[in-house]
């Protein structure tokens, strides 16, 4: 009797303190996720104001523009339907560039621009994001899908 | 023809796997001796076919055969000899083929060097490996397949990826997968025994060494993927809680519990379900780990070239490999006899809270990489975890454990009294609370809370583990003992010590790096200086300097420390000629103490370039404690214990072994 109440106040504390760990766990995380939003979701203002958020797409063409400071890059990122300003002081990814895919952690400024911490890298060419590749194709867009279609194709076939 | 030899010879060694799977078990089961002998000559058939395999396809990366599809996808005539064999793991399915010819000299070193198991269990554990082989080998054969023709056959390959094309990322895959790979053994071991309904001190002896072994490799391999994206990818970072990052170290976590786990149940017979349960999970995260990897359902930074039905392939294996075990532990865990009672205070007790506390994280880890799975299923949103989510985790729960790690160490078996614990380490105790208190200062600590904490508990680490070291040579002839040690039994002793001091190496490392490092993105024109960290880098222009697969443009840096010249650096920008893909090639001057780090961005005209100057004080140290935690593991894996305890533990047949405790 005696041992299995020993055994009892263990089970409880044990089931307490991973309760406890898993709450507090779960309340960090909170405070540590970011959504992902396309261009169209932030055009249709579904984004959050006040918290940082991830956006992605294509970098548009002709878009990409520096800066008098030499270090803070402009670009427009879209998914064909929208497209939101992006800017980012730094030192861009290698696989940056126009035409690819792109994912920029960071917020919306009241201007509208979207000011990035972070722009992901990648390591290969042909590999794109998958929540890139999903705008893309909720975009309806004939252009698009044919593009990016193809080099998601040819990165298939890179396999 | 010889990419066709390579095909053939993959498909001669799924015939020996089927083979393999079969006929040693049953004969296990039926007590058929003959076929229980299969399992030796199988496990060598299929390593040698494998190695042919492997063999054909490195031929064909050498001699440029761009028939071949992968080759024209992964390599270039014009790529140095040297990445031409580390190209052959440069894509999915070369890696691929790696991985299951190491499977088989996993398997083909078994059957080699455990010439003293009963042949029960040899072919029991050869058919468990066999069946993992099977999955593999059919994984590779119906949906990546290196050996695939390309027509036409194009003028010039490709060529590797440029990052790929580094010493460092040659060997990386090949020890990552040795890890991965090596604790399928540990895995078959326990299959082999829930299947025998034996789990016994002898069975936790036979799989520990090679379960030392596996975390050996594994532990160089994700220190080597840490120094790579350090140096490589020019970020300055060491670790990024990437999920292909996580993807590696859960196998890790868990197979360093398995590993403490195992030496309560050689030395005491108890945890033995548990140990089982850790086995299995340690080889089904390494498969979690391929899935992620593989599959492109998370996103990553390291990312390569993803495919999702090889994906859905590995998940349904995964499913297999979990379900099937977990039924087989279902079914045969309750008669396994609890052994080993044990205090409050033992061995046991600080072991099992290390175990605690390193599935605790792999839980963590694990929720965090899952999470925006977990979220996109139950349609919350698309998600990422920030890393300072799991740098939170991190921090909660290693302090914990390195206090445990000095007390564990010094903690007998079964019972012990704390009046010993306190007599052997309070000096030690007492030089890290000093240690607390002189990083306090803010001069030294600079106001950040985690530089005392981080400091003291390395020194708790090293200085309890001089006390247990102390506590081993006394009354004993000093010295002379430590040789005789290490002649005899007591390696896997110092083998832990190492190992332990390892981690405290490491924890100044992270400690240190993570507070004190500084970074700073600038633009320099030719002729401008910077400061960083007490150090200025002089910019003196960058130059064409032409590679044999690129063109780069090379800075040119001074730096300097007050008036005295540091060091002269030359990062590097790279166009490679196949492809184009740009690549920043970093420049470091590593030290003990510090590394000063430049990096190029980009050209912004009138010869200025943005670019990224980085201080990074102690970060050796992390890649340092890795290397000595791999060389503790090393030491213990030569114990001698392992080779006579088989000899002796193969005499007492039948279940008796079970009942000691």
């Amino acid at each position: 009797m005696k041992a299995r109440q020993k055994r009892l106040v263990f089970v409880g504390l044990a089931i307490a303190g991973v309760g406890a760990a898993a709450s507090m766990a779960l309340s960090a995380l909170q405070s540590n996720l970011s959504y992902f939003f396309s261009p169209t979701q932030v055009a249709a203002n579904e984004h959050p104001t006040d918290a940082v958020f991830r956006v992605g797409g294509l970098v548009v063409e002709d878009t990409l523009k520096r800066q008098e400071d030499g270090l803070t890059v402009r670009f427009d990122v879209t998914d064909n339907a929208a497209t939101v300003p992006v800017s980012y002081t730094g030192i861009l990814p290698d696989l940056f560039g126009e035409g690819q895919g792109v994912v920029a952690k960071g917020r919306i400024g009241q201007d509208g621009m979207f000011y990035a911490e972070e722009v992901l890298a990648k390591h290969d060419e042909s590999y794109m994001p998958p929540e890139v590749a999903d705008t893309l194709q909720t975009a309806h867009v004939e252009g698009v899908i044919e593009s990016t279609g193809e080099s998601v194709k040819s990165g298939a076939a890179a396999q | 023809m010889i990419p066709e030899l390579g095909h053939f010879a993959l498909i001669l060694a799924l015939t020996i796997a089927i083979v393999q799977a079969a006929f040693p078990l049953a004969g296990s089961l039926v007590g058929n001796r003959q076929w229980m002998a299969m399992a030796r000559p199988l496990a060598y058939g299929q390593f040698t076919f494998l190695l042919i395999a492997f063999a054909c396809l490195v031929q064909a990366f050498l001699t440029d055969d761009f028939s071949v599809l992968y080759v024209a996808q992964h390599s270039n005539s014009l790529l140095p000899e040297i990445y031409k064999v580390s190209a052959v793991w440069g894509g999915h399915e070369g890696s691929l083929l790696l991985w299951v010819l190491f499977m088989a000299a996993w398997g083909g070193l078994v059957a080699l060097l455990s010439k003293d198991l009963p042949a029960t269990v040899m072919a029991r554990v050869i058919s468990v490996q066999g069946m993992i082989a099977i999955g593999f080998l059919l994984f590779t054969l119906l949906t990546s397949s290196p050996f695939e023709r390309l027509f036409p056959v194009p003028a010039d390959g490709r060529d590797l990826n440029p990052l790929l094309q580094d010493p460092g990322l040659a060997i990386h895959p090949p020890m990552l997968y040795m890890g991965y790979v090596g604790f399928s053994v540990a895995f078959s071991f326990a299959i082999a025994a829930l299947i025998g309904g034996r789990l016994d001190a002898a069975w936790a002896r036979w799989s520990r060494p090679w379960t030392t072994a596996a975390w050996v490799f594994l532990t160089i391999g994700i220190a080597l993927g840490s120094w790579w994206a350090y140096y490589e990818l020019g970020w300055g970072g060491w670790w990024f809680w990437d999920p292909v990052e996580n993807a590696s170290l859960l196998p890790w976590l868990v197979g360093t519990a398995l590993m403490h786990s195992l030496a309560v149940t050689e030395k005491r017979g108890a945890f033995k379900s548990w140990t089982v349960l850790l086995a299995i999970f340690a080889f089904s995260l390494s498969l979690l780990g391929t899935f992620l990897v593989r599959s492109g359902v998370l996103t990553s930074v390291h990312a390569f070239a993803t495919d999702p039905e090889r994906g859905l392939f590995i998940l349904i294996f995964l499913c297999i490999v979990i379900g099937g075990s977990l039924a087989l532990y279902a079914w045969r865990a309750p008669e396994v006899s609890e052994g080993g009672r044990f205090d409050l205070l033992s061995r046991e007790s600080a072991l099992l809270g290390n175990n605690l506390l390193f599935v605790a994280f792999t839980v963590l880890v694990l929720f965090g990489t899952l999470a925006p799975l977990i979220y996109e299923a139950f349609d919350w949103g698309k998600i990422s975890v920030g890393f300072p989510w799991f740098n939170k985790m991190f921090l909660a729960l290693a302090p914990f454990l390195a206090l445990l790690v000095g007390f564990g160490a010094a903690t007998r078996w079964k019972h012990d009294e704390p009046m010993r614990l306190v007599k052997l380490l309070w000096v030690a105790f007492a030089l890290s609370i000093a240690v607390l208190a002189i990083t306090s200062l803010p001069t030294f600590s600079g106001g950040h809370l985690w530089v005392p904490i981080g400091l003291a508990l390395s020194a708790w680490l090293l200085f309890s583990h001089i006390a247990i070291v102390r506590e081993r040579l006394k009354n004993k002839q000093g010295w002379r003992t430590v040789v005789a040690d290490m002649r005899g039994s007591g390696r896997s002793f110092y083998g832990m010590v190492v190992a332990h001091v390892g981690v405290a190496v490491f924890a100044v490392g992270v400690t240190m790096v993570s507070n004190f490092e500084g970074e700073k993105d600038v633009r320099m024109s030719p002729g401008d200086s910077h400061e960083l960290a007490g150090y200025r880098f002089e910019f003196l222009g960058a130059q064409k300097a032409p590679g044999p697969n690129y063109q780069a443009d090379r800075g040119h840096f001074i730096v300097y420390k007050g008036d005295r010249k540091v060091t002269e650096l030359f990062p590097e920008k790279r166009a490679y000629l196949a492809g184009g893909m740009p690549m920043t090639e970093a420049a470091i001057d590593a030290g003990l103490f510090r590394d000063i780090y430049v990096s190029l961005g980009e050209a912004v005209g009138g010869g200025d370039w943005a670019l990224r100057l980085y201080y990074k004080p102690y970060v050796r140290w992390i890649w340092l404690g890795s290397i000595f935690m791999a060389l503790g593991g090393i030491l213990a894996l030569t114990d001698p214990r392992y080779r006579t305890a088989r000899v002796r533990a193969s005499a007492p047949a039948g279940s008796a072994v079970g009942a000691r405790a």
